[in-house]
């Protein structure tokens, strides 16, 4: 390779390299920031450490527990589980077609005395795609 | 004689030549095998166990998305090329792409979008996922406008170029995104290391999908690249006499 094609090819290496670095720094500060929702411990462990205000809105993700889900005065109660920990939510609204109890859901509205009052409710659905019949199998 | 081959098709004029024969009948090919694969996916597939019919817009989505990062990836290294050898041919395809890299993005994120409306609820939300394609499709639309603000087509060339290797650290991102963070889109349904977690009847015509639209789309580009040569080399004596 000629002398100042090598050169150009560090200059393209030094831009690709410093870019990494720049955007790798930018994400590794930012890390759980980037987080879309708080697990049912995350949020239990950081309303420990700082006592949210009442005004706080925040996301909440996991899996609906399963035999949680009742109807009362016209609000939909549930309980949102990562397995390890789960908090009750209450919510008055329609609910996603996808919603589900043992599937993935995203509740956004506020937490106050270990209860979640959602104002928002979202469905997650996995990455898995099958056909009807063979579930069954 | 590689060496040789090299230099001729990366003349402007040869590749043109080539191009001419085959840009068309490339497109024409993979549109009608594009058509296929969704009348295939449309009509031929079962529906979701969860989703019911609704999953059946990832024939477009998933094809759309994956050209999305494709088509930055290969501007990268034609950027790169460009940037090293000096060849003019690849700022020529490098800058044909983003126009096509903007309107696949687009489509990527509208598709989402539909798709969010019956399963998530919400047809916009800023998860990394989300969000990280909207700053690619960001980066799509300030590269082509970069690009047209220079009065000097050989400089902006070269900030382009640049431009474009700094902001492809952006596709791993996009790609890692739903396993960096917990996001409200779903991780990926194939990947290299493990089985894919979509069954075989809905997995075939989603393959083919997304080849189809990988031919159709590079179609676009070989069409559009003839289009920016034309311009670009317009004063040359081999132009002028087409």
């Amino acid at each position: 390779m000629k002398k100042d094609r090598k050169k150009r090819l560090f200059g393209v290496l030094l831009i690709i390299g410093s870019s990494c670095l720049g955007i790798g720094l930018i994400l590794y500060a930012l890390n759980s920031n980037l987080d879309y929702f708080l697990t049912p411990s995350e949020l239990k462990q950081s309303d420990e450490n700082v006592v949210l205000s009442a005004n706080t809105r925040v996301k909440l993700g996991g899996m609906v527990k399963k035999d949680s889900f009742f109807i009362d005065e016209n609000k939909v109660n549930f309980e949102v589980t990562d397995f390890e920990d789960s908090i009750k939510v209450i919510y008055e609204g329609l609910l996603p077609d996808l919603f589900k109890e043992g599937k993935g859901i995203v509740v956004l509205g506020k937490y106050i005395d270990g209860i979640f009052y959602a104002d928002e409710v979202f469905a997650k659905h996995d990455e898995n795609y099958m056909p009807p019949n063979l579930e069954l199998n | 004689m590689i060496k040789k081959f090299f230099h001729q098709f990366a003349s402007p004029k040869s590749y043109f030549a080539i191009a001419n024969k085959f840009g068309k009948p490339v497109l024409a090919f993979f549109f009608l095998l594009y058509i296929g694969a969704l009348v295939w996916g449309l009509f031929f597939t079962p529906p979701d166990v969860v989703q019911g019919d609704s999953y059946r817009i990832i024939y477009m989505h998933v094809p759309a998305s994956f050209m999305a990062q494709i088509l930055f990836v290969v501007m990268a290294i034609t950027s790169a090329v460009f940037l090293i050898w000096k060849l003019k041919l690849a700022a020529y395809v490098s800058k044909s792409i983003a126009p096509i890299g903007a309107i696949v993005t687009f489509f990527a994120l509208f598709s989402g979008s539909i798709w969010g409306i019956p399963t998530w609820g919400t047809w916009w939300q800023w998860d990394a996922r989300i969000t990280s394609t909207l700053i690619l499709f960001i980066m799509y639309l300030g590269l082509i406008s970069l690009h047209a603000s220079f009065e000097n087509k050989d400089k902006a060339d070269k900030f382009f170029s640049v431009l474009v290797l700094i902001g492809v650290v952006n596709i791993p991102v996009i790609k890692k995104s739903v396993d960096w963070w917990s996001t409200l889109h779903q991780s990926a349904s194939i990947t290299l290391t493990s089985k894919p977690s979509i069954d075989p009847v809905m997995l075939y015509p989603l393959m083919f999908s997304i080849v189809a639209f990988i031919g159709l789309i590079f179609g676009l580009v070989i069409l559009s690249s003839q289009n920016e040569i034309l311009k670009r080399e317009k004063y040359k004596s081999w132009v002028k006499n087409i």
